[in-house]
């Protein structure tokens, strides 16, 4: 379960009170009626997927009611900023690339003998 | 006879059970006795009970072969009664009380006598990994009908059939740092962290913390090491910043450190929870943690060996027989060998030794075995036996003997004579597994550490992980490291670690040699036709299964444990699932590390539904919404439906006759009042938003399809409300309450979602719009007061004008009723002249109550919803998500007239209604349904077809979306979408039905009663 900062409350909540509400940075086109089906469609119906860094938007439903947007790591779950609506996001997968998927930086290696393709198949 | 006749194997003397008292418990009917501080298996153990399985599924006798949570045979089904079944249950970590009554999961009709085993013996080439599902494939059909019998004869114990008396709780906590784990590395752990400030919990499984210390051979400060754990543990325990849980699983790492404990508060004292002070005790408590840090110190699982019927009784863990002897004073047999591939497993010899029994000889498969507890067998003159191994255990019940021979493990062969040595006790050790579960729950994946032969956790934020499930095993070094992983996660959270603070006991150093990689030991046979050697013995895997799957072509590891179902279940792999991968290694000439690991899930153990629910059952589980009226409902006999968490008013039957009245005669009813005369409805649940502000209006216009703009104070409109792919979502009316004010009213069951949805939008699209929603859903109380002597009704109690000119339909008007300040609004879902009652919630039984008084004379009936719906659906007005499902546009419902193509604003959804796909003029369309038969009442959900010659499968082109009886036609009726319905007006549809009827109906239009809508309008 999530432990998601709210930057309007300035608080850690359980993530029971938040609604999640897909992809963020979704723009409505301005004139729809100018738009393509295709375009349109895009628009509607269509989502990234990444593995990686992820922006989404929440909704603290049970709090404050406001909508701010996320900046998540789909592989660590790792929520990396909050930010509210209208803001930029200060980390993506362009400012992120060093950062290796499948873990979450961590000094502590101490022991761990890394080996090459000990990578298991996600089922 | 004396105590120790009764268990032939208790010792005389050593560990902690207290011999003066004893508790009686049955197993399989069967009586015996223990001790207090035993578990369920040491007191098995202790009484000679040999055999406390079947194995899942060749039915082999099991015995028990390990001393904690990895246990895989000794599964067990508690209760004492019906009522207080426990399935699942490890005989290794339920402590003994008395009276407690256990049974093997396993064997039928017992477990002595099995009638499956004759499947075991027969041997692994009848029943090959798959073989259920090869066996039993054709026809398909038939695979539900062999699945009950084959479930019958496999599973793993059974649930209660009657309700369970206890009690179980939820408890949120908060900490700094979450101690998992309370052996040396977790208890110095918490001890640095305690030291420096830091709120502390310490979680540990077992019935007492101390871990490895408990059963140690080793020393610290000069003192048995239990004696430390005890020191250690009064200066936790007298701190206020230190919470010690015992008899606590951490079950499940989940996202952001937050970690689930399941605390068996009152499982080690009895069937039942005890009731203190009058009060029932909780059995157990599930800890919901949030944890700033979390130190990982489950230590590890000891790897057994995998050879020729390794799974007979007495066949145990090395780390297991050294447990029982130290910790419970059982000694499990009388004569032992022991093979192993390390020098820390020589603790199991000299332990029996010590306890005065014969050790054999210890098979060691290194060539030149040296190290101080090597030395220390030899001088007790233990006979070592190097670049051995036991490569097949004999008996048919219990172990009668070894096989023993020299092996050459690379060459993985048997490559000397094979000595058999007589034996009732094998221990095993192919070393250690770091417990990396709750690591391996992140979802990071372990890498393998050659050094110690284990996969070792990948450490992710906020996890610190310590001592043996890190790889770090000599005790010296793990409290060192348990004291430094404490610090690490206390300075992380901003505490100040003093050095003396990481002060540790000193601890004897003991030399061990190198330990060997060893996994499956080799037969002089090959694999598939040795006698069975096992890998996961909870799931009766074999290594000629795993080496079968690779050669059928599974090599991914994850495919092979699906085939074979190693490492599935409640075991997770704990025993077995390094020993497997290994072996599928040799097999697809791989290391193991390119093999790698499957992923292990949450629970680490199995916890009872109790835990998990908590207190959220019966009536905690959902919250139920009463509205204002709600005690009346109930005096007036109203039967109840649930509308999302509502009780709304379903039908109010009546006695008649002394016999109450069916839903069916009491809709009737309720509907002709309405029809005839009056009636009223409680229709408080419906949604309420207050919207106010100079963008209120403009607002209104973005979201709902209709045009808002020149809606005036005091009038009402209908709005539909779509998504932005021109998909209805909602309805209901919205009121002009002043140029900058309006109220709108959702569905019941979409109040919530539609708040949400006009806040999404005001704040991630037009923040400009100067706009305030407010949900006052509660605040106001609604009845509707319909029919046509609603006026005269509603004119006794109130001072608004209700004159037909000046109060018309689709307005509404503020005043008194019944004394009380009030909006009326004249809208109507029934098609009868109605009048919508808002008062404030407080006032709303007083109110409800004077409208009786003054109805009686006009013949006032409450209805409930299912008379609403019939009176609705007369009408044709639908109901979103009824006749709607998200995928019907306004336009496919014929509502045309409520889209405001013009409007300025591209509002939510128009765009959408210009696609392609929403311009096909054969989409579904809600038409209505007339049956040619009027007794019949189409099913609602019933598909539809225009030719029923159709061979199957039929072309099917829509379904009923509602469908009752009608009193005022006499006749059922229904609303459907139907592909291109609104061109097929006067059109026979067929509706084929599972019974092989195929119904009749006419497409006609949704308006079935007063077309005109003349009713509404007097």
């Amino acid at each position: 379960m999530f432990h998601i900062y709210c930057p309007y409350c300035e608080e850690y909540r359980e993530e029971e009170e938040f609604h999640p509400k897909g992809q963020a940075h979704l723009s409505r086109p301005e004139d729809p009626d100018d738009c393509s089906d295709e375009a349109w469609g895009d628009y509607l119906f269509f989502r990234d997927n990444p593995r990686g860094i992820h922006h989404e938007m929440w909704v603290h439903a049970q709090g404050c009611r406001k909508f701010f947007n996320i900046t998540r790591h789909t592989v660590t779950y790792e929520i990396l900023e909050t930010y509210k609506m209208g803001e930029q996001p200060t980390i993506t997968a362009e400012t992120n690339t060093a950062r290796p998927a499948a873990t979450a930086s961590s000094a502590d290696d101490r022991a761990a003998t890394e080996v090459k393709g000990a990578q298991g198949v996600q089922a | 006879m004396s105590q120790s006749t009764k268990q032939p194997n208790r010792l005389a003397a050593g560990g902690s059970v207290d011999r003066t008292r004893t508790l009686k418990f049955t197993f399989n009917g069967q009586a015996y006795t223990g001790h207090p501080g035993d578990t369920l298996a040491s007191a098995l153990l202790a009484n000679g009970v040999d055999l406390v399985n079947r194995s899942f599924k060749y039915s082999r006798p099991r015995g028990i072969v390990a001393a904690g949570a990895e246990e895989p045979n000794a599964v067990m089904q508690l209760g004492a009664s019906e009522a207080t079944q426990v399935p699942n249950v490890r005989a290794t970590q339920q402590a003994l009380y008395d009276g407690l009554v256990a049974y093997s999961t396993n064997g039928w009709p017992d477990v002595q006598k099995d009638l499956m085993s004759w499947i075991g013996k027969l041997g692994a080439p009848f029943m090959p990994p798959g073989f259920y599902y090869k066996t039993f494939m054709a026809p398909a059909s038939m695979w539900m009908t062999y699945e009950k019998y084959i479930r019958k004869t496999a599973g793993l114990g059974r649930s209660p059939s009657e309700p369970d008396p206890d009690i179980y709780d939820h408890m949120n906590r908060h900490c700094d740092v979450l101690v998992i784990g309370g052996g040396p590395a977790g208890l110095a752990a918490a001890l640095s962290a305690a030291r420096s400030g830091a709120r502390v919990i310490v979680a540990d499984e077992q019935e007492a913390m101390g871990g490895s210390l408990l059963d140690s051979r080793d020393r610290l400060d000069d003192q048995p090491a239990h004696a430390w754990v005890t020191t250690a543990l009064e200066e936790l325990a007298a701190r206020d910043n230190v919470t010690l849980l015992t008899r606590t699983t951490a079950n499940g790492y989940h996202d952001h450190n937050f970690v689930t404990l399941h605390e068996r508060r009152t499982e080690h004292l009895a069937d039942s929870a005890p009731t203190i002070e009058g009060r029932r005790q909780p059995r157990s408590r599930l800890h919901r943690v949030r944890a700033g840090q979390v130190v990982l110190a489950t230590g590890t699982h000891e790897r057994p060996l995998v050879y020729g019927n390794n799974d007979l009784p007495g066949n145990l863990l090395a780390g297991a027989v050294s447990t029982y002897i130290r910790r419970y004073g059982v000694i499990p047999g009388r004569k032992l060998v022991l093979t192993t591939s390390n020098d820390h497993a020589y603790r199991a010899a000299l332990d029996w030794h010590e306890a005065g029994h014969e050790v054999v000889a210890i098979a060691d498969a290194r060539e030149a075995p040296e190290g101080e507890l090597v030395e220390q067998a030899r001088k007790h003159g233990i006979r070592v036996i190097a670049g051995s191994a036991i490569i097949e255990a004999t008996g048919s019940k219990r172990v009668s003997g070894a096989r023993v021979a020299r092996i050459d493990r690379d060459g993985f062969k048997v490559v000397g004579p094979v000595e058999t040595l007589d034996c009732d006790t094998i221990a095993s050790s192919g070393g250690y597994s770091p417990v990396i579960h709750l690591a391996s729950h992140t979802g990071a994946r372990p890498t393998w550490n050659e050094e110690v032969l284990g996969f070792v956790p990948h450490t992710v934020k906020g996890v610190t992980t310590t001592g043996g499930a890190r790889g770090v095993y000599p005790l010296a070094d793990v409290l060192a490291d348990g004291a430094e992983a404490g610090a690490v996660a206390a300075t992380a959270m901003g505490f100040e670690v003093a050095t003396e603070a990481r002060h540790v006991p000193q601890a004897t150093v003991v030399t061990e040699g190198a330990a060997c990689a060893l996994y499956q030991v080799p037969h002089e046979k090959p694999t598939l036709r040795a006698p069975k050697q096992f890998v996961d013995l909870q799931n009766d895997v074999t290594a000629a299964a795993i080496e079968l799957a690779t050669r059928e072509g599974f090599e991914s590891i994850e495919h092979v444990k699906r085939y074979t179902a190693m490492g599935f279940g409640t075991d997770q792999g704990k025993l077995g699932n390094i020993n497997g991968m290994a072996i599928a290694a040799r097999c697809l000439g791989k290391s193991i590390p390119e093999v790698g690991t499957t992923v292990f899930r949450p629970n680490y153990t199995p916890v009872t539904f109790g835990a998990v629910v908590g207190r959220h059952c019966r009536e905690l589980f959902d919250p139920e919404r009463y509205t204002a009226m709600h005690q009346w409902h109930v005096e007036h006999g109203a039967e109840f439906e649930d509308v999302g968490q509502w009780k709304r008013p379903w039908y109010y039957p009546r006695r008649v006759n002394g016999r109450l009245e069916s839903m069916h005669e009491a809709v009737v009813r309720e509907c002709r009042a309405v029809r005839e005369h009056v009636g009223i409805l409680d229709a408080s649940t419906l949604g309420k938003i207050d919207i106010q502000g100079p963008g209120a209006r403009e607002f209104l216009g973005r979201v709902y399809t209709n045009k808002w703009a020149k809606l005036a104070p005091g009038r009402v409109r209908y709005g539909l409300m779509c998504k932005d792919d021109g998909m209805v979502m909602d309805d209901g009316t919205t009121s002009c309450l002043g140029e900058n004010h309006f109220l709108m009213t959702t569905t019941t069951g979409g109040a919530a979602a539609v708040l949400e949805w006009l806040e999404m939008w005001h704040q991630t699209e037009w923040p400009e719009l100067d706009v305030y929603f407010t949900s006052v859903t509660d605040h106001w109380a609604t009845m509707t007061v319909t029919g046509p002597e609603a006026r005269k009704l509603l004119a006794e109690i109130t001072d608004i004008d209700l004159d037909r000119e000046s109060f018309k339909f689709m307005d509404w008007r503020e005043g008194r009723v019944a004394d009380v300040p009030a909006r009326v609004f004249r809208i109507s879902f029934t098609g009868e002249l109605a009048f919508e009652i808002n008062v404030q919630a407080n006032y709303a039984m007083h109110v409800w109550k004077t409208l009786f008084e003054h109805g009686d004379k006009y013949g006032l009936t409450p209805y409930g919803t299912e008379t609403m719906h019939v009176l609705r659906a007369e009408k044709g007005f639908i109901i979103a998500g009824q006749d709607t499902d998200g995928s019907v546009t306004p336009e496919d419902l014929g509502m045309h007239w409520a889209i405001g193509y013009d409007k300025p604003f591209p509002w939510i959804g128009k765009r959408a209604l210009s696609r392609s796909d929403t311009r096909r003029t054969d989409r579904k369309q809600l038409v209505g349904l007339k049956p040619r038969n009027p007794e019949v009442v189409l099913q609602e959900g019933a598909q539809i077809v225009f030719d029923p010659q159709q061979t199957i499968p039929m072309t099917m082109v829509g379904h009923v979306t509602s469908s009752y009886y009608s009193p005022t036609l006499e006749s059922g009726f229904a609303l459907a979408v139907v592909k291109g319905g609104h061109q097929r007006m006067g059109e026979t549809v067929y509706l084929p039905m599972v019974d092989g009827t195929i119904h009749e109906a006419e497409i006609v239009g949704t308006q079935f009663v007063d077309p005109e809508g003349a009713r509404q309008n007097v």
